[in-house]
C-alpha cells in the first residue's frame, strides 16, 4: 500500500505539495507515482528563476523504460530545483516525500483545487480497480 | 486480455507488473528492473519466454526448404543440436523476422520465432513448406524458460540427473540437446552464459519454482530489453523490420551469399550491395546525463541524419546507450535531439557489455 502523509496536499496527476513558511511550497511526486514508474534513472528539475504555470510540464522523471512529465501543481516562480536528484535519481524512489522533493516554488496565484490525503487515497484506490 | 503462458499465475502471485507484449500478457518486472538486470550480470536470472513461437519442421526436404527461406546458410548445420541465428527475408530483402534454427536430425529442424510475428511467420513458412512436403507444427505443448547469468548453467544442471548435468555442462555455445526430457540449449539474449530450456508446459511451474527457490531471480521483459541492448542484440520491429534489410541492420554476418545459394531476398540484397548500402545500424553512447529513446533524431556531422531504433539507460554502464540507424559514413561524435535539446553522443560498435564487462572504452 502506498504511503500518503496526511500533512500534505495532492493533485489528481500524482504530485504532492508541502507548504513552507513565506508563501513557498515544496513539490514532488507521490509514493504511488514513483512505484508506478519503477526504478528512476534520470530526473530533470526546473532551474531557479523559471516561472511556471499551473498544469505546465515543469520536470521530467525517467525510468529505465520511459520518460514522464511532471505537471506544475501551482503557478509560481522556481526558487530551487532539488540538486541531489541529478546524481542520485533513485532518491525519488526511496524517499518521495522527503529528500526526493523536486522543486520549491514561490506562489504567484492561487493553487488549483487540491486533494486532501484521504481524497487522494480514494483516487488511487479507484485507479487500481 | 492477451494470451497467457503456463507461468502467468506464478507471475501474478509474485506481484509482477503485467504488460501486453506481442499479444501476450507478460511480466514487465517483479518490483525492480534494475535489480533483475544486475542479477543476470552478477549471478543468475530466469525469464519466461514461453510467448515465443516454437515451430518444428519435419520431412526429407526440410533442409532445401530452409535453404530457400533462411538467409543464413543451413549448410553450417551438420552436427545434431547445432543452432543458427538468421533472418527470413521477403523478396525485397526486408526482414520478415529473425529466428534461431536448431538442427535436430536430417528430417527434423526446429525454429524459434518472435511472439509478435507468429501469425505472419507461420503463414509464410507454411506457404513455402507445401511445395517441399514439409510438415509444420507449432509446439504449443512446450513452454520455454531462459536461465541466464554466470551461475545459470550450474543452477539448471543441479536439477538434472547426474548424466544429464554432465551432458548439459558439456554443451558448446550455440548447441542444444534433448536432456532428461527437456530440450536444453546454450543460447540466450542477454550477453551472458546460460541455457534456454524448452519443456512440456505442465512442467514449467515446477522448474520455475525450483530455480527461484535456489536463488535465481525472476526477471521480466524490462530487464530482458536492457540486457539485450547492452549485448548489442537487435529487437525485431524496433531495430529492423520488413522495410529494412539485414545489411542496414547490423546483420550482414547472418547472410551467406556464397555462389549457387538461392534464397528469397538474395537478389534484392545483391542489388543493394551493388548500389552501396546507404545506412547502417550502430551503437551510441550518450556523453551527457539523460536517456536515449527510440525515434529520437541523430545528427551526424558531415554525414546526415538518422534515428534511434532502441534506447535505454544501461544499468551496467550507468549511462544511456542506443542502437541507431545512421548514414553509412557516420562515425565518432554525433548529437541526439532529446526534448528539443542537442546532446552529445558517440558512435561505437556494439556490443556494449559482454559477460558482465564493459566493452566501451
Amino acid at each position: 500500500m502506498s504511503k500518503v502523509p496526511t500533512d500534505l496536499k495532492y493533485t489528481r496527476t500524482h504530485e504532492w505539495l508541502r507548504t513552507l513558511p513565506d508563501g513557498i511550497v515544496e513539490v514532488g511526486i507521490t509514493d504511488h507515482a514513483q512505484h508506478a514508474l519503477g526504478d528512476l534513472v534520470f530526473v530533470e528539475v526546473p532551474e531557479a528563476g523559471r516561472t511556471v504555470s499551473l498544469g505546465e510540464p515543469f520536470a521530467v522523471v525517467e525510468s529505465v523504460k520511459a520518460a514522464s512529465d511532471v505537471y506544475a501543481p501551482v503557478s509560481g516562480e522556481v526558487i530551487e530545483g532539488n540538486p541531489t536528484l541529478a546524481g542520485a535519481p533513485e532518491t525519488l524512489n526511496s524517499d518521495p516525500y522527503g529528500d526526493g522533493w523536486l522543486a520549491r516554488l514561490r506562489l504567484t496565484g492561487t493553487p488549483a483545487p487540491l486533494l486532501s490525503a484521504a481524497e487522494y487515497e480514494k483516487l488511487t484506490a479507484e485507479e487500481a480497480d | 486480455m492477451g494470451r497467457r503462458t503456463p507461468l502467468f499465475a506464478i507471475h501474478e502471485s509474485a506481484g509482477a507488473r503485467i504488460v501486453e507484449f506481442g499479444g501476450w500478457d507478460m511480466p514487465l518486472h517483479y518490483g525492480s528492473l534494475l535489480a533483475e538486470h544486475h542479477a543476470v550480470r552478477r549471478s543468475a536470472g530466469i525469464f519466461d519466454v514461453s510467448h515465443m513461437c516454437i515451430v518444428d519442421l519435419e520431412g526429407a526436404q526440410t533442409r532445401p526448404l530452409l535453404r530457400t527461406l533462411f538467409a543464413n546458410d543451413v549448410g553450417k548445420l551438420t552436427i545434431p543440436g547445432k543452432a543458427l541465428y538468421g533472418c527470413l527475408l521477403n523478396e525485397r530483402g526486408g526482414v520478415i523476422d529473425d529466428l534461431i534454427v536448431y538442427y535436430l536430425g536430417e528430417q527434423w529442424f526446429r525454429a524459434v520465432v518472435n511472439a509478435g510475428t507468429r501469425d505472419k511467420d507461420l503463414e509464410w513458412i507454411r506457404r513455402h513448406a507445401a511445395a517441399f512436403g514439409v510438415k509444420v507444427t507449432e509446439r504449443t505443448d512446450l513452454a520455454m524458460l531462459a536461465v541466464q547469468g554466470p551461475e545459470a548453467r550450474e543452477q539448471v544442471a543441479s536439477l538434472l540427473t547426474r548424466v544429464g548435468a554432465e551432458r548439459a555442462l558439456a554443451l558448446e555455445a550455440f548447441f542444444g540437446a534433448e536432456i532428461d526430457g527437456w530440450f536444453v540449449s546454450r543460447t540466450g539474449y542477454t550477453g551472458e552464459e546460460g541455457f534456454e530450456v524448452m519443456l512440456p508446459a505442465a512442467q514449467a511451474q515446477s522448474l520455475w519454482r525450483a530455480l527461484t527457490a535456489a536463488g535465481v531471480a525472476p526477471c521480466g521483459l524490462g530487464a530482458r530489453d536492457t540486457l539485450r541492448l547492452e549485448a548489442g542484440m537487435n529487437l525485431y520491429g524496433h531495430d529492423m523490420d520488413e522495410h529494412t534489410s539485414p545489411l542496414e541492420s547490423g546483420l550482414a554476418w547472418t547472410v551467406v551469399m556464397s555462389p549457387g545459394r538461392a534464397f528469397i531476398g538474395r537478389e534484392a540484397l545483391e542489388a543493394q550491395r551493388a548500389r552501396g548500402v546507404e545506412r547502417k545500424l550502430v551503437g551510441l553512447v550518450l556523453q551527457e546525463r539523460g536517456v536515449l529513446r527510440a525515434h529520437q533524431r541523430v545528427i551526424a556531422p558531415g554525414a546526415g541524419e538518422g534515428e534511434i531504433t532502441s534506447g535505454t539507460y544501461s544499468p551496467t554502464l550507468e549511462r544511456s546507450i542506443a542502437l541507431a540507424r545512421v548514414p553509412a559514413p557516420a562515425l565518432g561524435p554525433v548529437q541526439v535531439e532529446v526534448r528539443g535539446k542537442l546532446l552529445d553522443a558517440r558512435v561505437v560498435k556494439p556490443p556494449f557489455v559482454r559477460h558482465g564487462k564493459s566493452l566501451i572504452g
